[in-house]
Formats: C-alpha cells, structure tokens, sequence
C-alpha cells in the first residue's frame, strides 16, 4: 500500500460515453490505476487498499458530462439495478461492500453523466470535456 | 463541479443493453409477449471488417465482461479451423483451464447473486447478504478464485490479454500453477455445499420439452471443442452451423432469433450439456448430481441453478486435474496462417454454445465475421417458457406474476447485452 490512491476506471472502450472511467485512468499515467469492466470485481480490486477513487459513468438525468463527487463511505446509493440484471453495477458493488464491511476506509467515486452509449459510438464532447475536469481534479487531490 | 447530498442516481452506466418484456393477458389468455433484448455482437461483426484475424480474439473479448475467454475461444478456434491447424494437447488443457476459470466465475456470480434470491423470497442479491452473509463471501470467495485462475493464464482477469490464435504468450510454470490448488481444493469442497443447499430449494413444477443443443466431445464433457450435437439428432461438425441454424429479426428485438431451420426453438447452456454430456462429468460431479436427484435430464428450467452447481463442482475437479498433469510446454503457441481462408469456430460459453465465423482475406484480414451469442439463440426457448408459464397463473397478482416471469427469465441467466442494468417488465391485461 502506498500514499496515493488507488484509481478504479469501470468502463467499455467500446460503448461511446462508457469509456469515460476507462480514459480517465488512462490519462493519468500512473501504475496505481485499474481498469474494469465488470463492477462485481470492485470489491476484489479494492481489497487491501484505504484510499481509493472510482470513476464511472452514469445516467442520473442531469445534462451530459455533468459530473458528480460522491463519498461512497457516507452516501447509500440506489441499487435498483440488482435484482434482474445479467451483472451488477457500481452501486451494487458499494452497497455489498458496506453490507460485508468490506469499503476501503476513504471512497470517492466520480460519476460523468453519459449521453451516447452505443457499442462503436465515439466519446460525446461534453463528456470528453468532464474526463479532462476529473483527471484535473484527481491529479489536485 | 458540486458535492450534493441528496443522491438520486437512477442508472450508472454498462445500461446500453435493456433488457424488457411486454405480456398481454385477456382473461387467461396470453395474447401477445415479446422479450426484447439488445445484442452488441452486430456492431462488433461490422466493426471486425478490415482488421487482423490475430486481433479478433481481442476484439471480441470485449463484448462481454463476464464471458471474454468464450469469445476468445470461440474466435480463435475459428483462425485456426480456417487456417487448417491444430494446437498441441498441452495449450488446449491450457485453454480448457482457463475457461474453468470463466466458469467458476460467471456460475457463482449467477447462482448466488441472480438466482438464489429469487427462491429464497429476496428481491436482491443484496437483501440476502444482509441474511446471509457467509453465503455471500463464499460467492465472493469463489468468484474470486475463478478471477484468479484467468489472471494466473490470462495475464489479468477480465479481457485477458495473454491468450491468442495459436495458443498463448507466454504460459505458465508448473510451480504458478500449483500455487492453486489449496484454493482450488476450497473451492470444490464449497461447491459441493453449494450443490447441496440448491437441490434443496423449492422449485415451480414446470417441465419443458426442449430440444437442447450442446457441444460433444468424445473425451470430455465438452467445452472448447467438439460437435454440435443436439438431443433429437443433430450431429454436426462447426462449420455445419448454418446449415443446419439461421437467423431471423423479429421486429420487436435488436437481437436476432435463432433457430433450427424447419423446426423452431433450441435450448443451449447448462441444462443442454448436462443432458448430452452428463456422464462426461468428472467422478465428484457425476456424484453430486446423483445426489441431487437430477437424472440423465434436466427440463425444469428453474433447477438449472442446480445444474450450475454441478457444473461448478466439475470445472473445481477438472482444473485440479489440469494442473496435477500438466507439463509447460518449450513453445507457447504455433503459428497460423488463415489468410484467403474462412473458419468457423464453438465453445461452450458458462451460458451456453457460443458460435463464430470469419472470412479472412488474402491480406489476412477479416472480410465477414459472424457472432452468435448463447441468449440469442435461447431467445425463442425464453418466449416459449414465459407462453407456457402463465396460464394457470394469471390469477397472481401484477408484482407476483412480474416476479416468476423475471426469474423464468433469469433462469436462462441471459446476458442481456453482455451488461446490462435492468429489466422492464410490462404486463397489460386487457
């Protein structure tokens, strides 16, 4: 474990504004980052770290590359997505965490609001521009 | 940017694929039902045109999160049929290890988390964890391991990078893959527990007369090689796919249907394998699922988490057998050529028969690719239950007969699009 964080980008290359998690790490240029694309191996590329950032993108209804700073120790998120879907999602993955007392002691997760999410979409420019404000904000912090 | 403390975060991403179902009910009758689901694989076949066959393993490991090695398999067994090449035993037990791992870990993902808290009354996966909480680490424990097992071979657990048409980068020594076996003789035994806690659940009476279409192989319960092979005759090599299947839009879904051309509806998946293959399983598997009561066939849909626990108990046993034979290789690959070739390639992916084919030109790159996934091939099997199901039944109310028709649906553990969120489901009675 060292001082800095540890940086989880969940994300598909592939699917437009889905990438938005994926290029965040990638533009850091830093070996403490991870890519996934699965959130249910969050708790697992967490596991022994105590201060770790999350970056995904999100559909909330705010306007395109809206970006939203959670504490995921402190705030609960909405699972609604758990029950009948095929994997499960960022919030899943911090509920159970929270469930099995297994959170990282800090947890910032980033959410970009996504406007395209088809497979072989290219990045929207508002969210291209919210992957530069968190990469800025990471870098800050 | 802004910190809020009310949180209203409807969908975080990986949604593109929605899943929805629209049920129309006069009286008893079913009069219309359609289960929609988006299918990324078309634009990955549009989008492999013009690029390497050597990068389509990469590629198409990238439709799905849970299942990259079927899609890696599947892909380069397709390079190398064209190309006329056949890998040494060796990098073929490498393959079938580490698709092991694939199975271990979208099997404990879908029994614990999707499956086991429909029956048990929990409406998420979550809800269970906070009942049992042992339960879930196990899942955790053994989701866990299957990673491993594709970091250890992969290069890193999801979209591994190490394997490719020919074999692997780099393979492993003897003494990494050792390094496992405590863990992995945990894991039998767990799945063992696991088979038993699911055969006892209460399970709907609702038996299904599928035809179920598998791959065979004539020395192991297959699952990176073999025929087609199917429970009412169906005896095809791979490249015999079209022939005998085809593919059909149906307005209403993004996905394709497939069926058996002349005949309709097939079942792929586990239930499918255990029918057609089930005396290939390895001894504590073959005794798990004596224990279990299933028989030489499973048509209760709902009790494929049983036969997903078998399955798991097989792919813990296989790869511990793996390992305790296996010998590193000098070479990590062969080299294949398939240019002006066309190849057609299978695995069995956790979900059921996963089907690839290329065209690839003289340059060596890709002309025409076709991809077609498990769910999309059990979509018709999927209407079909849901049909059968709801007569009978019509008198539970819209939130109980919403729930049974999810978890008829989950059953099939259908990669919706390979990540999807959420299902819509709609329910008009007229």
């Amino acid at each position: 474990m060292t001082g800095s964080p540890l940086v989880i980008g969940v994300g598909n290359e592939h699917r437009g504004d889905d990438a938005a998690g994926v290029e965040v790490v990638r533009r850091l240029d830093s070996d403490r980052v991870v890519e996934i694309s699965d959130c249910s191996r969050l708790l697992d590329a967490w596991e022994g770290e105590a201060d770790v950032i999350v970056v995904d993108a999100m559909r909330s209804g705010r306007s395109p590359g809206s970006v939203l700073e959670l504490d995921g120790r402190s705030q609960s998120f909405p699972t609604k997505s758990f029950p009948s879907s095929h994997s499960f999602g960022l919030a899943d993955a911090v509920e159970l965490g929270r469930i099995l007392n297994r959170l990282p002691h800090r947890l910032t997760v980033y959410g970009i609001e996504a406007l395209n999410l088809d497979p072989g979409d290219e990045m929207s420019p508002d969210v291209a521009r919210a992957v530069s404000e968190v990469v800025s904000a990471i870098q800050e912090s | 940017m802004h910190s809020e403390r009310e949180i209203d975060v409807k969908y975080l991403a990986r949604v593109e694929g929605e899943g929805a179902m629209y049920l129309k009910l006069e009286g008893e009758e079913v009069v219309d039902l359609k289960f929609k689901i988006f299918e990324p694989p078309r634009f990955y076949e549009a989008f492999l045109q013009g690029r390497r066959f050597s990068e389509a393993p990469d590629i198409t490991a990238r439709i799905c999160g849970i299942c990259p090695i079927a899609y890696q398999t599947s892909s380069i067994n397709a390079m190398e049929h064209a190309a006329g090449t056949t890998v040494p035993h060796v990098l073929q037990e490498l393959r079938r290890l580490i698709y092991c791992g694939e199975w271990i870990e979208s099997h404990s993902l879908h029994i614990f988390f999707l499956h086991a808290p429909d029956f048990l009354g929990y409406e998420s996966g979550l809800a269970m964890a906070e009942k049992f909480p042992q339960k879930v680490e196990d899942a955790l424990r053994l989701k866990k391991l299957g990673n491993t097992l594709m970091t250890v071979l992969g290069g890193r657990e999801i979209h591994p990078i190490n394997t490719k048409v020919g074999g692997f980068y780099r393979v492993p020594t003897r003494e990494e893959l050792e390094a496992l076996v405590p863990e992995l003789e945990w894991g039998l035994e767990a799945s063992i527990a696991t088979t038993r806690w699911v055969s006892g659940l209460q399970f709907p009476d609702f038996e299904r007369d599928y035809e179920f279409v598998a791959m065979h192989h004539p020395d192991e319960y297959a699952i990176h090689q073999g025929r087609i092979v199917s429970s009412r005759g169906i005896d095809i090599a791979v490249e015999e796919w079209s022939n005998v299947f085809t593919e059909e839009h149906v307005e209403w879904s993004n996905a394709l249907h497939a069926r058996i051309k002349n005949r309709g509806s097939y079942h792929v998946g586990p239930m499918a394998r255990y029918t057609i293959n089930h005396q290939q399983l390895t001894p504590l598997a073959h005794k798990e699922a004596e224990r279990s009561g299933l028989g030489v066939s499973c048509t209760n849909p709902f009790k494929s988490i049983v036969v997903r626990a078998i399955e798991l108990v097989f792919a813990f046993e296989e790869a511990l057998r793996i390992i305790s034979e296996y010998v590193r290789p000098a070479e990590p690959a062969v080299p294949v050529d398939p240019a002006g070739k066309t190849g057609h390639g299978a695995s069995e992916a956790p979900r059921g028969l996963l089907y690839h084919s290329y065209s690839i030109d003289d340059e060596g790159l890709i002309s025409h690719a076709q991809i077609v996934p498990p769910t999309s091939q059990n979509q018709l099997s999927i209407e079909e239950d849901l049909r059968e199901y709801v007569p009978g039944r019509t008198h539970l109310s819209d939130d109980v007969l919403q729930w049974q028709l999810e978890q008829a649906i989950r059953n099939y553990d259908p990669c919706i699009s390979c990540a999807t969120h959420f299902l819509d489901l709609e329910v008009d009675r007229a």
